[in-house]
């Protein structure tokens, strides 16, 4: 044993590992913190401290713009999500419960794909596709968004979705058919209660990413309908005040909850 | 065998699996079998013989290449297996884990609509049954092993399944309650007077539990039988092999008489056995003796001789092991009564007597 734990490769031991290690938390984490104690600053300036107070987040919370922006990401994100896990769960059922055919794995990367396809080409693509429809519909509204998140949401929804569904023992399903259950109870008594937190995990997932997108947003929105990314990119090309930085730091506490609440339910199920 | 009398009448059921390319594996190769009602009746065989197939077809998680599967009469090979009176405890048990130990139980009964008090009561009931009354509100993560077992048991017969199907259920326990719940099934087959099909690859299992066994290997059903029919009179040397310990010896018919055999075997020594059912093929043939059923004596008056090339002491009994002239091994297991065992030793050549009907013919 201790022959083998001396002879075995641990990358801790390489010389300069720990100095690599603090460099990179060092600058993946100091704008983040920087932007957040900014967040607290008294003054109007973004660089220069000058004492703590929480007129930012006041003076955010209270811009109406903001407000509406806010309200018009969760709309988006919510809905979005909701369709896109609905869809993910579809696929994953669909792919995962079945024998394995030429074709397969085909439809993984179809499905895959937005994770691949770069975010302008898809920006750019839909900018054209949706233009159109909007002459011949008339119709501006907030759909296209939405469609427009639905899509890239999918397969970040389908990811934990899948990876629960493979896990699941099989002959669960197998006992609940054997026991007089038809596809669909089988499904709705024994799959769908053993599967929902991978699909409260597929949700949140695609909830956040909806939420923080600016380049498909940006493309596709029409006038007026801001999202809280894009208002934000908006207003940095005017004053940047700490309310920027109080927006940023109120996005961040969200998602780092919804994240936190995604890894914990990913982790019960081992 | 009347058909209609059978709880289970396999009918020349083949399942062909498609492999690579033109490759195909025959998991089962026109298998017949019918299996009365009431019977404990076991499918024993190595793994990949085709018992866990044969168990799936009559199920309904598979389907039959070729060939019929009925149930009382009914073709029942194409229905899906919810639609199948015959429920399957499975090798892992397969509880639902996000239900209780009742819930689990009252599952099958609620799937056929019926009514909440008889759910109650039969629940109440199979848990009574399987002694697992005060742990009918725990999670099936919170039971042990033995009786997560039992639950899989009650689950699967709360339905009054016309035939309850067994996948190794008894491989996952540690030794001792493995036997227990070997009585504990048996107990159960007859209280509930259902008939059991079980499968097992140990030798020892299907023995002590079956009222008939069917010994499987390569997709193919070699003998059916009660434990004693397969252990006395096993039918080829697969099965002789595979059902406890065996001697083979090689010997040359040299005149019959009245279902007896008179044999020259290749080892010098001649023997008397019986004929197998199917008669007897020109030429050299094997013989099976089991080692109880063999002795040690003088060699004058002995059926044959070897010599001693070891000795194993087992505490009940021990096994002298023999190589005859023409190299064959031969075990001859001696209980250890006192008094009774011939005292030999390495090197010795000794005379083998075997006990007079016991030595029988075989199919290679």
């Amino acid at each position: 044993m201790a022959i083998r734990a001396r002879r075995s490769f641990s990358i801790k031991t390489q010389p300069g590992f720990t100095t690599i290690a603090m460099a990179c938390f060092f600058l993946l984490y100091l704008p983040i913190a920087t932007l957040v104690v900014y967040a607290f600053n008294s003054g109007e300036s973004v660089a220069v401290w000058q004492g703590f107070s929480l007129r930012w987040f006041q003076s955010a919370w209270q811009n109406s713009l903001v407000q509406e922006a806010a309200w018009r990401s969760f709309l988006v994100a919510g809905f979005a999500a909701a369709l896109a896990t609905i869809c993910a769960t579809m696929a994953a059922i669909a792919t995962t419960r079945t024998v394995n055919y030429p074709g397969l794995t085909f439809k993984y990367a179809f499905i895959n794909q937005p994770l691949m396809v770069p975010e302008i080409v898809t920006a750019v693509a839909l900018l054209i596709f949706f233009s159109r429809i909007k002459v011949w519909t008339g119709y501006t509204g907030i759909g296209y968004l939405v469609l427009a998140h639905t899509a890239f949401c999918i397969p970040f929804a389908y990811l934990p979705i899948r990876a629960r569904l493979e896990n699941m023992d099989l002959t669960l399903e197998r006992a609940a058919a054997d026991l007089y259950a038809p596809p669909w109870q089988a499904f709705r008594r024994v799959t769908l209660p053993l599967l929902t937190p991978g699909i409260i995990a597929g949700f949140m997932l695609a909830f956040v990413i909806s939420l923080d997108d600016v380049v498909i947003t940006e493309f596709v929105k029409s006038p007026g309908q801001e999202t809280l990314p894009t208002y934000m990119l908006g207003q940095l090309r005017r004053v940047v005040t700490p309310e920027i930085n109080a927006i940023s730091a109120a996005f961040l506490a969200l998602s780092l909850l919804l994240v936190t609440a995604f890894f914990f339910l990913n982790r019960k199920k081992s | 065998m009347g058909s209609d009398s059978a709880a289970i009448d396999v009918r020349g059921v083949s399942r062909i699996f498609k492999g690579a390319g033109q490759d195909e594996v025959r998991a089962l190769d026109n298998v017949s079998v019918a299996i009365r009602q009431n019977e404990f009746f076991t499918l024993l065989g190595p793994s990949g013989c085709g018992k866990t197939t044969l168990l799936r077809l009559i199920a309904g998680f598979d389907f039959p290449t070729e060939g019929e599967i009925r149930l009382y009469g009914e073709d029942i090979a194409a229905l899906p297996p919810y639609k199948r009176p015959v429920n399957t405890v499975f090798q892992n048990y397969a509880l639902f884990p996000h239900m209780t130990v009742a819930q689990n139980i009252g599952f099958g009964l609620e799937m056929l609509g019926k009514l909440k008090e008889e759910i109650a009561a039969r629940v109440a009931e199979m848990l009574a049954l399987v002694r697992m009354s005060e742990l009918k509100d725990r999670r099936t993560s919170q039971i042990s092993g033995g009786q997560q077992q039992r639950v899989a048991l009650a689950r699967a017969l709360a339905p009054r399944p016309k035939v309850l199907l067994l996948d190794e259920p008894l491989s996952a326990l540690d030794f001792k309650l493995r036997k227990d719940m070997q009585i504990e099934l048996k107990r159960l087959q007859h209280e509930t007077g259902i008939t059991f099909i079980f499968v097992t690859h140990d030798q020892e299992e299907a023995l002590t539990m079956s009222d008939r066994i069917a010994v499987m290997n390569k997709g193919r059903i070699l003998q059916v039988g009660s434990p004693q029919d397969i252990y006395v009179r096993p039918s080829e040397r697969f099965v002789a092999n595979f059902i406890g310990d065996t001697n083979f010896l090689k010997a040359r018919a040299v005149g019959a008489k009245g279902g007896k055999v008179k044999l020259d075997l290749s080892s010098g020594g001649s023997l008397s056995a019986d004929l197998p059912p199917e008669g007897l093929s020109v030429g050299e043939v094997t013989v099976v003796v089991r080692p109880e059923n063999a002795s040690i004596s003088e060699i004058k008056g002995s059926d044959f001789a070897g010599n001693v090339e070891n000795i194993v002491y087992f505490g009940t009994d021990t096994h002298v092991h023999l190589k005859l002239a023409d190299g064959l091994p031969f075990i001859v297991r001696q209980q250890n009564s006192a008094g009774s065992t011939a005292a030999v030793k390495i090197g010795d050549k000794v005379g083998v007597s075997v006990v007079p009907g016991t030595a029988k013919v075989i199919r290679d």
